[in-house]
């Protein structure tokens, strides 16, 4: 029996702030590639910018990844990774998925290295198991309006969307109403490697943007169930998003 | 003046089968709405879930649907559960729960008029030691003139308010007293077809001013059929239903092909209720 192939998920992003939508597309991606028989989904990376990507309304990356582990507090796969945010210039996305490939395989490379100094006890047949060690492989976890800023004029390097799909992998969730994969078929670069990008449907409308929150913490709205509640008290606690008016609806 | 807000409890009704963070949003839009208006002041959430005699095909256990909706609103210090709708043994009309909670309301504040003021005499002997000390004494929110009557009003999304208009499913008489004198918050989504639905009836379009419609700028479609669906087929539900409830779903066991089979082929209680009452079948 072939074994799974061990998948790390990395979700590139603003996450200003994290939200339930964003975690919503790792469970979304795992439950996709677990049922594809194929893949074990072993670890979960959210990778919020550098506040040199100079984003609009971009806070600073210190509140963005506290907010981000206060969000995945409750996860038990999902991390935060600050490495991205605390470069001093803005990474381009494939320089991120190097660095965080490296890593897994750096981690991998040793576990192997343990494992050949102490065989785990038990049947013999572990070790003279001829099952190879299976290389994780590290996909790029993103929206469908992300696949389709690969059409956007002179914001890509070709050789770096190639290297993206080839090397990489992504794992691409949609909305119900939208599909994806014509924008697929009408280039030769992602139809050469669609078998290595996974469409996954999102039924559950669930569409928190970032922007609206903000909008609405601005006005003294609830967000309340958009949002974890440590990421609300935090928000409040350090007054994020700039003067909050006093919510009307402590009135 | 705050004296002068309207006092307003918010009523959701339904199968909360299971409770989902779309039905406690609805909850937080209809108060920010409510208090941006100026005029009311929302004092409590009451989520009441619908007795298992209602029959609705999927429907388990009262009691499980109770504790998830207690588990959701552990983290709120205003939403609650009540369960008095959901122990009793026949099915009823939403609009007995209204005046139930409503007159829950009514004699509650009765009381709590009472507990406030201050005893004549009591009053009289501090007034001589710390004349300062006591304002002209005031009963809590009492104005000038009589104090306005807190208000229940339904909350529900527009699939509900839609709902009006099944053949057999609601009485007419119930339909006019609960937007005459009770109030309707509808909560829907951006391009939806409540205000056309409103502008089709007479009897909505005259009590217009007493439906409250809010819109939902949040794309935002957590139907507890998905989560359902969603659980059968062992996928994640995270982030959709407070983790609390997906702990418990999942500790519990709930949510199979065979309590999705439940109250097959059955009749919905109001519909079989309806079924031969000839004023069910007016038109809105």
């Amino acid at each position: 029996m072939r074994s799974r192939i061990p998948v790390i998920l990395l979700a590139c992003g603003s996450f200003n702030p994290t939200t339930n939508m964003h975690m919503r597309l790792f469970e979304l991606a795992r439950d996709h590639l677990h049922q594809t028989g194929r893949y074990q989904v072993i670890d979960g990376i959210m990778s919020p910018v550098s506040d040199s990507y100079g984003k609009k309304g971009l806070v600073s990356a210190r509140h963005r990844v506290a907010m981000a582990r206060l969000a995945l507090e409750t996860s038990d796969w999902i991390r935060v990774d600050p490495w991205e945010s605390q470069q001093d210039t803005w990474t381009e996305t494939v320089k991120v998925l190097r660095h965080h490939y490296n890593e897994a395989l750096r981690a991998f490379q040793s576990k192997e290295l343990m494992r050949g100094k102490h065989p785990t006890e038990g049947s013999m047949e572990d070790s003279l198991s001829c099952q190879q060690p299976v290389l994780p492989e590290l996909k790029l976890l993103c929206g469908a309006d992300f696949l389709q800023t690969f059409k956007t004029p002179n914001l890509w390097k070709e050789e770096d969307i190639k290297e993206i799909v080839e090397k990489f992998g992504l794992v691409c969730i949609s909305r119900a109403g939208s599909d994806p994969s014509q924008f697929i078929q009408e280039s030769d670069l992602l139809s050469k490697f669609q078998h290595n990008i996974f469409l996954v449907r999102e039924w559950i409308q669930n569409e928190i943007s970032a922007t609206q929150i903000r909008s609405a913490l601005c006005r003294g709205l609830s967000v309340k169930y958009l949002i974890p509640d440590s990421v609300i008290a935090y928000i409040a606690q350090h007054n994020v998003y700039g003067a909050q008016r006093e919510r009307k609806s402590q009135g | 003046d705050p004296d002068c807000k309207t006092e307003v409890v918010l009523l959701a009704c339904g199968s909360f089968n299971p409770i989902t963070n779309m039905h406690l949003r609805l909850f937080e839009l209809a108060r920010d709405y409510f208090h941006e208006t100026g005029k009311y002041k929302v004092i409590k959430g009451i989520i009441s879930p619908v007795g298992d005699a209602y029959k609705k095909k999927g429907l388990i256990s009262a009691n499980h649907r109770v504790t998830m909706a207690k588990l959701a609103t552990k983290n709120s210090d205003w939403v609650e559960v009540d369960d008095w709708e959901s122990c009793q043994s026949e099915w009823l009309e939403t609009l007995k729960v209204l005046r139930y909670h409503h007159q829950k309301l009514l004699s509650a504040d009765v009381t709590n008029s009472l507990q406030d003021a201050v005893p004549i005499s009591k009053l009289g002997r501090k007034r001589k030691r710390e004349p300062s000390r006591h304002e002209p004494i005031k009963k809590k929110n009492q104005s000038p003139v009589v104090k306005s009557v807190p208000q229940v009003k339904l909350l529900c999304g527009s699939d509900m308010l839609e709902s009006f208009g099944i053949p057999n499913l609601w009485k007419l008489e119930d339909i006019t007293e609960i937007v005459e004198k009770h109030g309707l918050v509808c909560i829907s989504r951006a391009g939806s077809n409540v205000q056309k639905f409103i502008y089709e009836s007479d009897l909505l379009w005259r009590h217009k001013n007493n439906i409250h419609l809010v819109e939902e700028w949040i794309p935002n479609d957590i139907s507890s059929t998905k989560i359902r669906r969603a659980v059968r087929r062992g996928q994640s539900v995270r982030y959709l239903v407070p983790d609390a409830v997906r702990a418990y779903i999942e500790e519990q066991g709930l949510y199979s092909p065979e309590s999705e089979g439940r109250n097959a082929g059955l009749l919905l209680a109001p519909l079989h209720r309806n079924a031969s009452d000839p004023r069910s079948s007016r038109p809105l």
